[in-house]
């Protein structure tokens, strides 16, 4: 079982460590240092195994993520366009031309950058709060064994299961103007509309985005506390019941409390997934995000590769990754000292 | 296993919850599953209906049903090349993912050397940031490669397999490591008494020990690749076409053939349904794991 387990720290170390102090002596004492194995002491094997079974791993890490980002960072710097594409390495130096460019809020660029950051912030915070609130509601309603749970979880996890573009998609085609069953059930079923609305256009794609962000996202803060929820010794509540406590005082004086290290979690890990999302808007709308929807993943990838100006949406990248190592580095330290005061 | 008698006891005694909160749970969990729910019924029901139905205002019961679009949908888009473009690459990609995972945690979990928690960390690192950071840098990048070396990554499946099998790797190594660690050291050691080298221990023992967990892992990469969007819409060209991708052809500039969209959809989903069904309860406990621990 894939169980929650704190990696064991190398056993008996010192116990190693003596017995090779035998025939390994000139070794430096006390060196962390693999099991010894007696048949084959050649020094490099032993210790160049382990980064032998990484390198892989590191390789490909090197080649998509680590280079990458060195390379954003490198071309951030340059006024990289179509022209020359084949040869970015050679492409002239823009200084800060292009953090200028993206940042000056008068200008169209900046201007344009500015607001879908706000639009991004709005709609993560929405949207990870809803997500939060139906997920840690449903694992705590869900936590007694009721006839069906079994069932009913496996439906909770139906929108994690689907691929993220099938589901969307589908959330696509319910909010059409024509034949989508939003309008039919608003309009046609309910009469809460006078007339139909336009879902994927205007203001309300901002709603129809967080709806369907909130639909996929909800299910895994569910998983989430719903472990949390075991972890919660039996003796809590059997001493609130003793005391008199109530379901909902039990809710709030054992379940909440008991559950902050894992919201912690929980809620950094929502943050990055909403804000960093790039297929919900991406399948919802098609390339030309609404304004009020037009998220910064969207944005940067269409400020790239739509106009093909990769200097500024290098820039922007960069942008965005010193904002959420700010946002992710000030949450833990926040949240932490706030747990051990 | 004492949760589920001690639980039934405590509801039939005079701790049995107050109304309120019964019915608070009636509704909640009733409005979710709803809420769930509908895009499924939605998929499913207009699959079943012909197009001028889709076209025309919503019904919820499809009427007449026909399954034709589960026929049209494989002549509207060439959507059996898309599946089998979507099928190597996400079992390539999975397959190493994963052997390269097991490498991986095989080192974190045997073996204490220097940069050990530096690799840790800095693997999981990469998780958190936006793919669209590393999308224009890696873009150049496979250009490069293919100018210097005129081996195209890019538009290619290679570049692809490459690309997906490092982003279910952070996840791979971590659940591997902790898998890993519940296997009793003492395993290994007796094959290394044995003359069994590492590697040999690695092989012979420890992943026999850890088939669970290596195929959550591989179902879990799968999955990964199965469902990724954002580089497959600029990493392919019309042969090596994604499912991801691919789906949206189905909007052309006069008709949106929604029922055989949705026909499409439920194809499509299936093989991940059914691996996630099968390895629902491995991969719910690594998945939460992470952030319970």
């Amino acid at each position: 079982m894939a169980r929650a387990r704190t990696p064991t720290p190398a056993p008996a170390r010192s116990a190693r460590t003596d017995a090779r102090a035998g025939g390994a002596g000139h070794q430096a004492p006390g060196r962390r240092r693999r099991p010894v194995r007696r048949r084959r002491p050649g020094r490099l094997r032993r210790i160049g195994l382990p980064y032998l079974l990484l390198l892989p791993a590191l390789l490909f890490e090197l080649l998509v993520h680590l280079v990458p980002m060195v390379v954003g960072v490198f071309i951030s710097f340059k006024s990289l366009t179509q022209l020359y594409l084949t040869q970015w390495l050679h492409t002239p130096w823009a200084g800060l031309g292009n953090y200028r460019v993206v940042v000056d809020f008068n200008g169209a660029i900046g201007q344009a950058l500015l607001h879908s950051f706000v639009v991004t912030c709005a709609f993560t915070a929405i949207a990870v709060g809803l997500s939060w609130l139906l997920g840690c509601a449903a694992a705590i309603l869900a936590q007694d064994s009721f006839r069906g749970r079994g069932l009913l979880r496996a439906i909770f996890l139906t929108p994690y299961a689907l691929p993220a573009y099938t589901s969307v998609i589908t959330w696509a085609f319910m909010f059409q103007y024509n034949n989508g069953l939003i309008n039919y059930v608003l309009h046609n079923e309910l009469g809460i509309t006078s007339s139909p609305t336009f879902w994927l256009l205007g203001d309300n794609s901002f709603i129809a985005l967080v709806t369907v962000s909130v639909w996929r996202n909800w299910p895994f803060a569910f998983l989430v506390v719903m472990a949390g929820l075991q972890s919660i010794p039996r003796e809590f509540y059997e001493a609130a019941a003793i005391d008199g406590a109530g379901v909902w005082q039990k809710i709030r004086l054992i379940t909440m409390p008991s559950l902050r290290p894992v919201n912690q979690v929980l809620v950094l890990v929502l943050f990055l997934w909403t804000f960093n999302d790039f297929t919900t808007p991406y399948v919802l709308f098609g390339n030309g995000a609404p304004p009020p929807a037009d998220v910064i993943s969207i944005h940067i990838y269409n400020a790239s590769f739509l106009t093909w100006n990769f200097g500024e949406g290098s820039a922007m990248s960069v942008l965005l990754l010193l904002f959420l190592l700010v946002i992710s580095g000030g949450y833990l330290l926040f949240t932490s000292r706030r747990r051990d005061a | 296993m004492l949760r589920p008698a001690g639980r039934a006891a405590a509801r039939r005694g005079p701790m049995a919850p107050p109304r309120s909160f019964i019915w608070t749970r009636r509704v909640v969990l009733t409005a979710l599953t709803i809420f769930a729910l509908v895009p499924v019924y939605v998929m499913v029901s207009s699959s079943l209906k012909p197009l001028q139905d889709v076209s025309g205002t919503f019904r919820w019961i499809p009427s007449p049903i026909t399954f034709s679009s589960y026929i049209q949908m494989w002549q509207t888009v060439p959507l059996a090349q898309y599946f089998v473009n979507s099928l190597i690459v996400c079992t390539c990609a999975a397959a190493l993912s994963v052997l390269v995972a097991t490498f991986a945690a095989y080192a974190v979990s045997r073996y204490r050397f220097r940069g050990r928690r530096v690799f840790t960390l800095v693997v999981l690192s990469t998780q958190m940031f936006p793919g669209i950071l590393f999308l224009l840098p890696l873009f150049l990048i496979f250009v490069s490669i293919g100018n210097v070396t005129g081996f195209q990554l890019l538009g290619s499946r290679t570049g692809l397999v490459i690309t997906y099998l490092t982003f279910s790797l952070p996840f791979s190594i971590w659940l591997l490591v902790s898998y890993f660690d519940s296997i009793p050291r003492d395993l290994d050691e007796a094959a290394w008494v044995d003359g069994c080298g590492p590697l040999r221990a690695l092989f012979r023992v420890v992943i026999p020990a850890a088939i669970p967990g290596i195929v959550t892992v591989a179902i879990y990469a799968f999955m990964t690749a199965w469902g990724e969007v954002l580089f497959a819409s600029v990493m392919t060209n019309d042969t090596t076409r994604t499912l991801a991708v691919g789906l949206r052809d189905y909007s052309t500039q006069n008709d949106v053939y929604w029922n055989q969209i949705m026909a499409a959809s439920i194809v499509v989903s299936i093989p991940v349904v059914v691996g996630f069904l099968l390895m629902q309860r491995f991969l719910v406990a690594g998945l939460t794991a992470g952030a319970v621990k």
